[in-house]
């Protein structure tokens, strides 16, 4: 094993004598490429933890190395202009543009001219954000959820390898923020830096996690390990609690279509013959069959009802087919469109629309007690 | 309408003398702006970060604006003698207030969330200041600079009692020589120059404010 891009050795932080540490002797491996969550509740030292890294606090004891390098032995400011960071409240500058505002880190190290100004365009469209529209604009002309791209925009604009990021989307709406964490997995599929990630939305752990510590008071560690682990295998009462009720309906988010067997029901291709489809659904022990029109896209459920009933032409027949599942979709994606389509499974097509099977209740069930 | 057109009479009489008690109260605004700018945005800046600095600052410049105009005038003579310096020491002394207050305000007022993210992506303590904390502060200490420049207009009036000149000469000679002819020609001719002086500063002030207040934050 690689040595670990970030480790914390037994490192305590107590603000001002006499009070409880809000770091206590804390021990931390970050892995090189992972995104590592620290979640926990209010107060439990998250913030704190992620501030001892980047030096913005200095701990009262123990010792922490960036790339082997002890932080203590740099220059803060020098050792910050390295290391990303994001926080809830954006923090853009008002009073600079959303360029200016990218090209923060780039000028303090001194990058040429040229080089920032393609870089500023770069990361707008990182963060999907149109560079035309937006360069010259003011941080006051962003929505929330803008302004929090431009956050990320600005603390990637250095190329660091390591990005802290304490609660940045903890201040948007559910939607936008739905939107945003799954921007944030594909850049970071795209990327590969070192993040920690602090929340206290054990969903969004369990989303964004390579790997999540569940941190209780004074940031102690109550289980470190990848999410599946620790939705299958809670270390103790505390973990159990603090993954709350439907632990299995949170490992939904984790799996994805793909791993489903795809369940195979009859399928008939436009134009096809009542007496043809007939016979494919008596021999099938499936109640329904999928229709598929000319480029193999699943169009209608057809059922025998609805063959005999003759005064329709097969093509009209039956119920529309409305949403369909892809295999980069969730398992949690898959139930909701099963408990809402009419026939209790969902059509699962690629990413062009072609038919590739149907995911039933009993394959999902399947797939989440193959789990330990 | 008689009396304007004497006003206007006894001004052009004697523009030379206007001029110059013009220019002598325009730089008293001028360099007192200046030096009490300075000197009492650094002291907000030195000082905020300690209560206890910063409250004896803010009681120190509270105490110079209740002392009574006349005597602050009065009180430095026998220091530095007539003339400019005790009325530029006076002005100094009652223009540090406002500018002080608001440099404490505006720089307090700034999002925590700016200042951490500033010192989270590395700049130094001193980048912090020059390129956030003060551009940030700058629209609230330039309004407590244009209250001073008002106080200054209108006490620098008073520097003609020891001997320092400015648009105050007219008043007191017109003062003194009431009800002759001329008196109140003379008072109304300083009052008046006084106004729009004060009228000319604030719109020179406004144009900074303008050409100073990055657009993100007017
Ligand atoms: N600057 C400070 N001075 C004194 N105490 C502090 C300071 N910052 C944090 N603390 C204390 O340290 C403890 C941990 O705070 P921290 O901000 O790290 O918690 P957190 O886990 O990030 O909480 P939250 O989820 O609410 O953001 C708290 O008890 C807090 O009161
Ligand atoms: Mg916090």
């Amino acid at each position: 094993m690689s040595e670990p891009l970030i480790r914390l050795e037994s490192v305590s932080k107590s603000y001002g004598s006499g009070a409880e540490p809000a770091v206590k002797k804390l021990t931390l491996e970050v892995e090189k490429g992972e995104v590592l969550v620290l979640v926990g509740p209010s107060g439990c030292g998250k913030s704190t933890t992620l501030r001892l890294i980047n030096r913005l606090i200095e701990p009262t004891s123990g010792k922490i190395f960036l790339n082997g390098e002890d932080v203590t032995d740099v220059d803060p400011s020098e050792l910050r202009r390295k290391i990303g960071y994001v926080i809830q409240q954006v923090g853009l500058f008002p009073h600079r543009t959303i360029a200016e505002n990218i090209a923060t880190v780039p000028r303090l190290l001194g990058w040429d001219k040229a080089k920032i100004e393609s870089r500023i365009d770069e990361m707008l469209e990182l963060v999907s954000m149109d560079p035309e529209t937006y360069r010259d604009r003011y941080p006051k002309e962003l929505s929330g959820g803008q302004a929090q791209r431009v956050g990320v925009a600005r603390a990637l604009a250095a190329d660091p390898d390591v990005l802290l990021m304490d609660e940045p989307f903890g201040a948007i709406d559910p939607i936008t923020r739905d939107r945003l964490q799954n921007e944030f997995l594909r850049l970071q599929q795209e990327l590969k830096k070192t993040i920690v990630f602090v929340t206290h939305d054990i969903d969004e752990a369990i989303k964004m996690g390579n790997r999540i510590a569940i941190l209780r008071e004074g940031s102690e560690i109550a289980q470190l390990d990848t999410p599946e682990a620790i939705l299958s295998h809670p270390a103790d009462e505390f973990v159990e609690s603090f993954l709350g009720s439907g632990a299995i309906l949170k490992g939904l988010t984790l799996k994805k279509v793909r791993d489903i067997d795809l369940h195979q029901v009859p399928t008939l291709t436009a134009p096809v013959a009542r007496d043809q489809a007939l016979q494919a659904l008596q021999d099938s022990p499936d109640q329904v069959a999928v229709l598929l029109d000319d480029k193999e896209q699943p169009t209608r459920w057809i059922d025998e009802k609805a063959l005999n009933r003759t005064s329709q032409p097969i093509e009209k027949s039956g119920r529309p087919v409305t949403v369909n599942l892809q295999p980069e979709d969730t398992l949690q994606d898959a139930l909701t469109t099963m408990l809402q389509s009419s026939v209790g499974m969902a059509v699962v097509t690629d990413r062009k629309g072609k038919y590739l099977g149907c995911c039933t209740i009993e394959s999902l069930a399947k797939l989440i007690m193959s789990e330990g | 309408m008689d009396f304007l057109l004497s006003l206007l009479e006894f001004a052009f009489g004697r523009q030379e003398q206007v001029l110059e008690a013009l220019a002598q109260h325009a730089g008293y605004v001028v360099s007192v702006l200046v030096t009490a700018g300075v000197f009492a945005i650094v002291t907000g800046i030195v000082t905020r970060r300690n209560q206890l600095a910063r409250e004896l600052a803010l009681s120190i410049a509270s105490v110079f604006l209740t002392i009574p105009s006349l005597a602050l005038f009065v009180i430095f003579i026998p220091l530095v003698g007539l003339g400019f310096a005790p009325s530029f020491i006076a002005l100094f002394l009652y223009s540090l207030l406002p500018i002080l207050r608001n440099t404490i305000t505006g720089l307090d007022g700034i999002d925590p969330g700016v200042l951490e993210s500033a010192k989270g992506m590395g700049l130094s303590p001193l980048q912090v200041l020059l390129r956030v904390e003060l551009p940030l502060a700058w629209p609230v200490i330039l309004a407590g600079i244009r209250v001073s420049s008002m106080l200054i207009v209108g006490i620098a009036a008073i520097a003609t009692l020891v001997a320092g000149g400015g648009l105050g000469d007219f008043i007191k000679s017109g003062l003194a020589r009431l009800p002759l002819p001329n008196s109140l020609e003379a008072i109304w001719l300083g009052t008046i120059l006084c106004l729009l002086l004060a009228l000319v500063i604030d719109l020179i002030l406004q144009a900074a404010r303008l050409a100073t207040i990055s657009k993100g934050i007017r």
